[in-house]
């Protein structure tokens, strides 16, 4: 069997297979259904200084290929998460997890980034400065160069973990910001956070999602994610974490070739809860279909 | 919750666009009424969350209307087919509260779950009234059924064209030692100014997974955070928060 082993910024993962934030809760829900322990790591939801409750409903609409949400970082707040949520947690997954952290100022992201760097069972902070769905904040420190630099500084000050710096899609040149943060001493990139979209009810003619917007996401986006991975890895030295579409070991190959030393999926475990365990057992296969003895060796590899 | 497949026994419509569809599977996880399940359908990319209307060891049947796209499939599927289903979605209905003579409320699509809700409280030896509301005669669906389980069935029609004319608020003037509700938004609202007992609210949301994991359907209650699909659908009068 060939070996899914891959090293994630100085920590091994069994498998490069990460369910992405957002659509794993806190991993207990999915351990009533599957040992999580299966899973390269997973990356927890969007977690802000304050509890929030995120946007009015409806937060979802269905597209061919895929959904949007306007989830807008529903959390109880970084005490609650490490109080409450991560105790749960550490009663079903023994791995280290990785941290995904939110904020509407510098100063919230280093609140919340500094007590996470104090939880062992935290491997990786993945700094999300790329949620569309709130105002004033999340995407707006991830659309430009300089902002996106500042709140890996930021982060990088308080934690001695290594930081992920989780990039929005919703830019002109997304290798420039990948860059930017990569300078500031990043110790990753992620990418792609969600698309922003639109529906359209014919029946009221107004937007389904309340918020008007929301993130698209889902297999329809797999080859923008492809060609943005492509785009980070040239432009970095820094490990490239690769995500948007994902729902099939071949989609993890393809990532992986694009650049992705790992890959998140997300979308794909609210269709199908076993999603991530799934693509991980059809790996091997698929591998050997394709004369691949180790994943790790075939990073970046369509280069 | 479990995923498997299932087999559909039979798919017939009962009125213009509301059907009935049964099937076989596994149902293990189905552990109370009022609970849901989630459909996945080809060519749709989310599944579709329909409230179960009864179950037993092998088969569970859900009456759905025929609203959108996923729904019309579902309405073109036939007997020997089968679905990649979810079952056991959401907290159902609470009986042990009910006192003896509950009242249970339902408008349009939202009658369906209260069908296995009744079931239990009869065998549980409650006497059961049922108001089944709707907009005319043409709609109407499902007051035999009721009425063989031994309850009291009082249909309204907004038009008048059946039963008494109003809406299901407009029935309440049995006694009543609890109620349990499911429909519309403006009717869950009528009902709870209506009915001064304690009751149960059977709540709709969009959903993208309908097992807890994306906060697509969180609602606020007295009590804090509830998502619709996973400490939902049902909510008690007490913690609900009327916001909209």
């Amino acid at each position: 069997m060939g070996k899914m082993n891959v090293n994630l910024c100085g920590i091994e993962l069994d498998n490069p297979v990460i369910p992405a934030s957002g659509t794993f809760g806190f991993g207990y829900e999915f351990a009533e259904l599957y040992d999580i322990n299966c899973l390269g790591t997973f990356s927890f939801k969007g977690t802000t200084k304050e509890s929030r409750f995120g946007n009015p409903t409806p937060r979802i609409a269905e597209c061919s290929g895929g959904m949007i949400n306007s989830v807008g970082l529903q959390n109880p707040g970084v005490e609650k998460v490490i109080d409450t949520e991560l105790v749960k947690l550490s009663k079903c997954f023994s791995k280290k997890v990785m941290a995904n952290v939110s904020g509407f100022s510098l100063d919230e992201y280093a609140y919340t980034s500094s007590k996470l760097d104090a939880c062992d069972q935290v491997g990786w902070i993945e700094v999300n400065i790329s949620c569309p769905n709130v105002h004033g904040g999340g995407m707006s420190f991830g659309t430009s160069p300089s902002a996106a630099a500042e709140v890996t500084k930021t982060v990088k000050a308080v934690t001695t973990k290594p930081v992920i710096i989780k990039l929005s899609p919703n830019v002109t040149d997304i290798a420039q910001i990948a860059k930017a943060c990569e300078d500031a001493g990043a110790d990753g990139i992620s990418l792609i956070n969600t698309l922003l979209g639109m529906r359209i009810d014919l029946k009221t003619k107004r937007p389904v999602i309340h918020n008007k917007m929301g993130g698209f996401s889902g297999p329809a986006i797999l080859p923008v994610a492809l060609r943005m991975v492509y785009q980070v890895y040239e432009a970095v030295k820094i490990p490239v974490v690769g995500m948007g579409g994902i729902s099939s070991a071949r989609d993890v190959i393809e990532m992986m070739l694009a650049g992705a030393t790992a890959v998140e999926v997300g979308a794909a475990n609210l269709v199908n809860p076993y999603a991530c365990k799934q693509i991980i057992e059809d790996l091997p296969e698929c591998m050997a279909e394709y004369g691949i003895s180790g994943l790790s060796e075939i990073i970046g590899g369509a280069h | 919750m479990k995923q498997s497949l299932f087999t559909i026994c039979s798919n017939e419509f009962l009125t213009e666009n509301v059907l009935k569809m049964k099937l076989s599977g596994d149902t293990s996880a189905i552990t109370a009424p009022g609970q849901f399940i989630n459909i996945k359908l080809k060519g749709c990319y989310l599944r579709r969350p329909i409230s179960v209307y009864d179950c037993d060891n092998e088969t569970v049947t859900i009456i759905y209307k025929v609203v959108g796209e996923g729904t019309k499939k579902m309405s073109s599927l036939s007997k020997g087919d089968t679905l990649d289903i979810l079952t056991g979605l959401g907290n159902g209905y609470d009986t042990t509260v009910s006192g003896d003579k509950p009242l249970l409320i339902g408008g349009g699509v939202g009658v369906p779950p209260l069908y296995m809700l009744a079931k239990k409280l009869v065998a549980e030896g409650k006497s059961v009234a049922v108001i089944l509301g709707f907009n005319t005669k043409s709609e109407v669906f499902c007051e035999e059924e009721f009425r063989n389980l031994g309850a009291d069935v009082y249909v309204t029609t907004v038009d008048g064209s059946y039963g008494t004319k109003g809406f299901v608020t407009d029935a309440v003037n049995m006694p009543y030692t609890y109620f349990y509700t499911c429909g519309p938004e403006p009717m869950l609202k009528a009902v709870y100014k209506a009915c001064n007992t304690d009751g149960q609210f059977s709540f709709e949301e969009r959903m993208g997974c309908g097992f807890g994991a994306c906060m697509g359907c969180s609602c606020k209650t007295v009590t804090g955070y509830k998502r619709i699909c996973k400490e939902g659908p049902v909510l008690r009068k007490e913690e609900i928060l009327w916001e909209k």
